[in-house]
């Protein structure tokens, strides 16, 4: 085991592992992050706290993957370049593992640009490759970017993250076989709507033998109403919405549309464990946390590896 | 070259509001060729000035003026007499060129009058755009000698973000993913291969965020 996360045992044992996600309050408020690790905690094994998602400033992720560990869901932290540069994140990391956090995730992070403090200046020191490989550098050579010792080293589960549906399709299998080189042990995908893409995207990941050297958690999460999948179509960079899911949503009535969402949802879980080289899902539900319970169950993904003991959180 | 645009007019008024007797200073290298400082803007600039200082009722007094390159000392020096006949110098060169005038004439008032933007080139008429952040380490021959640091919003080493589509930045629809450009030459010139290697974290240490920067030549020195 290399950081002996639950995440990390149920991947090593072949179960089929669920993931889902948090993310953090726009204020001090602590109980949103505590409210939702308990509605994810029975459902999921993991879940990702954001950070900065889309550019917009909010709770700081290692401090609310710190409550959440509290309230018993193990936190995968996700860490981006577009704040902070190498040496603010080596010591971030640092302090988060030291507070026993054991999952990362390494993204590249949305620009500023797009979020709600446009004019602050860009950081992206490292891209979410030398990320990945900083972070696995400071588990397995004990060394911090720079090369200097590290002792005693982080012991953190590295993610990173791909997007079949960017472009130059071409190369997202090539950048996911170079996330994978530069030492990611789990990889969580974009949302998936287009899953014909999704299964050639596959297909190449499986040609060139990746998917035997990387847990792939497939991303799925539930469309709310057909404005919502008009809006993931048309405004979310990298989102690909096909034209049929959109009609599914306007096809039904109001009150259905969540109902439908979810059933969306569900039928592409099912579709993506069938699929040779998954292994687990990650379920992103975008401040509907409520309906990840229902899609786990409904979906048969129950049941999950204990939850982790909540014994850290005495006082709750 | 040095592309640069002119500020508002309210910014550059308010900039000089004070005084009473201001060169426009043009420069005739990069910013002419941009059509933001050469001899002609600085002629539409002082009638510019000159008519709302007209229309407030200010007796305002403005000189004009074009040298080679503001960016040299010994252009600037073509000005002296110019320059210290009046309270303030307008500049409408770069901001090497206001820097310039202010090393070489420590105490004369200078403002800018453009915005320095970028180092760049035209791209069609009337289209200016960034090629280069003289980032003091270049990796274009890496890159089939197209920028990541200036034409990615990212400026990512490795490949393009999950934001890539249609060959646009996630950023705009206006802006071309830089990724996207460099995957196409790549292509055409058959070393695609080569985004398979890691490039490594960059050294940023050789550009920006170190003031004071400069180059010695020994072997030009006199
Ligand atoms: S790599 Fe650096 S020096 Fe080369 S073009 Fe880009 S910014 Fe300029
Ligand atoms: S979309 Fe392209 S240019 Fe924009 S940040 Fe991503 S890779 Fe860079």
């Amino acid at each position: 085991m290399k950081a002996g996360s639950k995440l990390e045992q149920a991947l090593v044992e072949g179960r089929f592992a669920v993931t889902s996600e948090i993310g953090p309050p726009k204020s001090v408020d602590a109980e949103v992050v505590r409210r939702k690790a308990r509605l994810l905690r029975d459902h999921a094994l993991a879940a990702n706290i954001t950070d900065n998602p889309t550019g917009v400033v909010r709770m700081a992720s290692i401090a609310c993957g710190l409550m959440a560990l509290q309230e018993g869901m193990e936190p995968i932290v996700q860490v981006t370049c577009r704040d902070r540069n190498r040496m603010a994140i080596q010591s971030d990391l640092l302090g988060a593992a030291a507070m026993g956090i054991k999952n990362v995730l390494c993204l590249t992070g949305d620009h500023p640009s797009l979020g709600n403090h446009p004019q602050s200046k860009p950081v992206f020191d490292l891209d979410s490759l030398q990320l990945t490989q900083m972070v696995r550098n400071m588990r397995d050579e004990k060394q911090f970017q720079n090369g200097e010792e590290l002792n005693p080293e982080p012991r953190l589960f590295v993610g990173a993250v791909e997007n079949p549906f960017g472009h130059p399709l071409q190369f997202r299998s090539v950048r996911l076989a170079k996330k994978v080189n530069a030492g990611a042990d789990f990889i969580q995908t974009q949302l998936i709507f287009n899953i014909k893409r999704f299964r050639e995207w596959m297909q190449e990941v499986r040609d060139r033998g990746i998917h035997e050297r990387v847990y792939i958690l497939a991303g799925v999460g539930p469309i709310r109403s057909a404005g919502a999948a008009r809006f993931m179509r048309d405004r979310v960079p990298g989102m690909d919405v096909p034209e049929e899911v959109v009609q599914r949503m306007a096809g039904v009535e109001r009150n259905e549309a969540r109902k439908e969402g979810i059933k969306i949802c569900v039928e592409t879980i099912q579709e993506l464990r069938e699929m040779e080289g998954i292994a687990g899902i990650h379920i992103m539900a975008l401040e509907w946390e409520e309906a990840v319970g229902e899609i786990v169950e409904t979906a048969g993904l129950k049941p999950l590896p204990m939850r982790l003991a909540a014994s850290v959180s005495p006082e709750r | 070259m040095i592309v640069g645009e002119q500020k508002p007019l309210d910014e550059i008024r308010d900039q000089i509001s004070p005084f009473k007797k201001v060169l426009i200073l043009g420069c005739g290298t990069c910013v002419t060729v941009c059509f933001a400082g050469g001899e002609k803007e600085v002629g539409v600039m002082a009638s510019t000035l000159r008519m709302a200082g007209a229309v407030s009722g200010q007796e305002k007094e403005f000189l004009e003026a074009t040298v080679k390159r503001q960016c040299e000392w010994e252009f600037l020096d073509q000005v002296a007499e110019q320059i210290a006949s009046v309270d303030a110098v307008l500049s409408l060169g770069c901001g090497i060129g206001v820097q310039a005038i202010a090393e070489r004439f420590p105490k004369v008032r200078v403002y800018p009058g453009l915005n320095t933007s970028f180092l760049g080139m035209p791209v069609e008429q009337g289209v200016w755009s960034a090629r280069c952040a003289a980032c003091g380490d270049c990796v274009l021959g890496r890159f089939a000698g197209v920028c990541p640091i200036v034409r990615c919003s990212k400026s990512l080493l490795n490949g393009p973000c999950g934001g890539s589509h249609d060959g646009v930045c996630e950023i705009s629809p206006d802006i071309p993913c830089g990724w996207q450009l460099i995957y196409d030459r790549l292509e055409v010139l058959g070393l695609l291969d080569t985004l398979e290697e890691i490039v490594p974290p960059k050294d940023w240490s050789a550009g920006m965020g170190r003031g004071g920067r400069s180059i010695v030549r020994e072997d030009l020195k006199i």
